[in-house]
């Protein structure tokens, strides 16, 4: 990394420790996210309100402002190509409150027995394109291009030395938009985080009009009639690809090792590997005893459980478990189980996760023979 | 003939107090009525012709619920989307005029895009609207969820969006080679390698060994879909090629045809969704 002069002033040393102790590693980020998430979701009726929202937001700009007087933060995020990085997560946060104001306005609305804002007869009225939306057009269109013009005057296009095969930088990483599948790659191995991952948000997406056959909710914004699909898409779209996008920039340096936001990218740090394997565990741990020449009986246990998880956790969830029963009732076989076949492969990352932060787990079934990690 | 182009002209029901001066006689002249064959658009009537009778407006109906042109409803997401492809497209044919896909050009014409250009700023509009307009369609994505518009009759569109999201990444990963600098060769690399681990037929994926003749392995470096994907065992100037094509004409004509059939389908479901 080219080094970066100080500058003047510096965040002062209690407080960029104190953030680097808390986001210490890769598991606390995504479990505080996602304890954000949930009291995102839990309380948006009041951190909706203009002036806790812009409080909020304020609070995080200064924030940013002041993070980037640090030189290990500027060093990453002051880099060009990861100045987009840092407008989509401020804009995703925009979008997402004005989003959540509306819904939490509309539901107050519901509530008291009255139709959303969008269905009001002033809201539902005809009114011509001409002008109303094709000036709207022409200035959306106008400002963005100035905001474009100013953006590619101010900032160059990086350009890295002229391409060479023999000389591997490190970290090597995919392109931004990327980099969250790449993230899933210190948990699962690429056939699951490059090649089933992808394919299963693309099929996954492609589902959910036909998945979810709630008919509430359809051309307003609002929480409150559709709390589990809001949800889970706010978890799939926030978690698991932003908040993974945004670790995999800032976080991850050479050898894809984990930094705190304002630790400087060392490149001797070292990280001990101790991870082991399910079938380890078993056998080493608790059997006591040496592990079994063939992968049939060796990873026996493993294969029960991921097949387990997949189709007899469903089936359990869909008995006992109120929330799912009503799902499966109301979805019926193939949706129910198509549903939960998404949604416990996106569960297996989180899972994945916690077992290699409490337990050092590698691999719950490990066939290196033939390539089939899990 | 002339009496229809001014009837036209005059457009109906027109406040003879308004109007006058320069622009009124522009609006007179044979050359503005023979590009607008509406009079001004301030009557309901001519309103909807300003609409109907321009190929590109009329990709709108002429008219439309209040709920959805309010910028706090669709974000504009979807629009500065469609924006942004047409920045890409043209700002793309400039940079295609300096630039020459192979192992040996490439790099050097971008050194003097940079160097030699005077004031030139369309590799930093390409670089910056690439960027810009994956995160307007994810938002764009959000804001189509979060207001339900997916369900009945959008189903359809929806599929049709996410193909356009799936084609901006891909348009973007292929563009991401071609200054073929460290960063585009690496990113790359680390990109097509989970190509390696396709179940089947990547080389290093589940049951790659299961494809065999006899003792020989079907399934190989030299002949998996990554190979396929690179035109070769590495990203090298085979690969340099074939992102170009890829960039610059199949997905780019991909996309187009399927934000036509996307604008269409706006429309035919009913234009922009509203509360039932
Ligand atoms: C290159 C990408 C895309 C472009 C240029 C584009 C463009 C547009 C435009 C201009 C509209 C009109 C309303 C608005 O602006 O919100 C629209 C609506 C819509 N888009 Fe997209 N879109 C793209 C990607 C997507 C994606 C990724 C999805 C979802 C997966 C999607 C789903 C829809 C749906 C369902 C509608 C109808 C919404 C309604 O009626 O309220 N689009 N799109």
């Amino acid at each position: 990394m080219n080094p970066v002069t100080a500058l003047a002033w510096q965040p002062p040393k209690f407080y960029t420790d104190a953030v680097n102790t808390v986001l210490g590693s890769a598991w606390a980020v995504v479990l505080l996210s996602i304890a954000g998430l949930v009291l995102m979701l839990r309380f948006y009726r009041i951190w909706t309100r203009p002036k806790i929202a812009g409080a909020i937001g304020g609070a995080a700009v200064l924030l940013l402002a002041i993070s980037y007087f640090d030189p290990a933060f500027r060093a990453i995020a002051g880099r060009p190509d990861n100045i987009p990085i840092v407008m989509m997560v401020l804009s995703v946060a925009f979008f997402v409150w004005l989003a959540f104001r509306q819904a939490a306005l509309n539901d107050e609305r519901l509530e008291q027995g009255l139709p959303p804002r969008e269905a009001e007869a002033k809201e539902a009225e005809k009114t011509f394109v001409w002008p109303d939306l094709v000036y709207i057009e022409l200035i959306a269109l106008i400002l963005f291009s100035v905001f474009l013009v100013v953006w590619s005057i101010a900032l160059k296009a990086p350009l890295e030395q002229p391409a060479n095969p023999a000389k591997t930088p490190n970290p090597s990483k995919a392109p931004w938009y990327f980099l969250g599948l790449q993230e899933m790659l210190v948990y699962f191995d690429p056939w699951i985080a490059g090649v089933l991952m992808p394919t299963m948000i693309i099929t996954g997406l492609m589902m959910i009009p036909y998945i979810d056959r709630n008919p509430r909710g359809s051309g307003y914004y609002t929480f409150r009639e559709r709390k589990f699909a809001v949800s889970l898409y706010m978890f799939g779209f926030l978690i698991a690809w932003v908040v993974l996008i945004f670790l995999g920039t800032f976080l991850r340096g050479p050898n894809w090792n984990f930094f705190g936001p304002y630790e400087p990218w060392d490149i001797h740090k070292l990280e001990p590997l101790t991870n082991i394997n399910l079938s380890e565990i078993i056998y080493l741990r608790i059997f006591g005893r040496g592990m079994p020449a063939h992968w049939f009986p060796r990873e026996i246990f493993g294969i029960l459980l991921v097949l387990g998880y997949l189709f007899v956790l469903p089936v359990l969830l869909a008995r006992f478990v109120p929330l799912f029963r009503s799902l499966y009732e109301r979805l019926g076989n193939a949706r129910y189980g198509l549903l939960m076949l998404h949604l416990l492969v996106l569960g297996s990352l989180v899972i994945k996760m916690l077992a290699r932060w409490t337990l050092n787990l590698k691999y719950v079934v490990a066939i290196p023979e033939y390539f089939f990690n899990i | 003939m002339a009496d229809e182009v001014k009837r036209g002209a005059e457009g109906g029901g027109e406040d003879p107090g308004r109007r006058r001066g320069l622009f009124a006689w522009l609006r007179s002249t044979q050359i503005w009525t023979s590009v607008f064959r509406h009079g001004p658009p301030d009557t309901p009537r001519n309103r909807t012709l300003a609409v109907m009778s321009n190929v590109f407006l009329h990709l709108h109906p002429p008219k439309i619920r209040r709920s959805g042109i309010r910028m706090k409803y669709t974000w504009c997401m979807g629009g500065l989307s469609f924006f942004l492809f047409l920045v890409e497209t043209v700002t793309g044919v400039l940079l295609m005029f300096y630039y020459r896909p192979t192992a040996e050009f490439a790099y050097a014409d971008i050194v003097s895009l940079r160097e030699d250009v005077p004031l030139g700023i369309m590799r930093e509009l390409h670089r910056w609207g690439a960027h810009a307009m994956v995160i307007t369609v994810w938002l764009h994505m959000m804001r189509v969820f979060l207001t339900g518009s997916y369900k009945p009759p959008r189903e359809f569109n929806w599929n049709v969006g996410v193909m356009l999201l799936v084609l901006t990444l891909l348009l973007s990963f292929t563009g991401y080679l071609l200054p073929w600098d460290q960063l585009a060769m690496w990113a790359v690399t680390v990109g097509t390698n989970m190509a390696r681990a396709t179940p089947f037929v990547g080389h290093e994926g589940p049951g790659a060994g299961l494809l065999k003749l006899g003792d020989i392995n079907l399934v190989h470096s030299g002949s998996d879909v990554r190979f396929a994907l690179l035109g070769g065992r590495a990203v090298g100037p085979a690969a340099l090629l074939k992102f170009y094509v890829w960039h610059c004409v199949a997905f780019p004509l991909a996309a187009a045809t399927l934000m036509a059939v996307h604008f269409w389908r706006v429309r035919k479901d009913g234009g922009i969704s509203g509360p039932l």
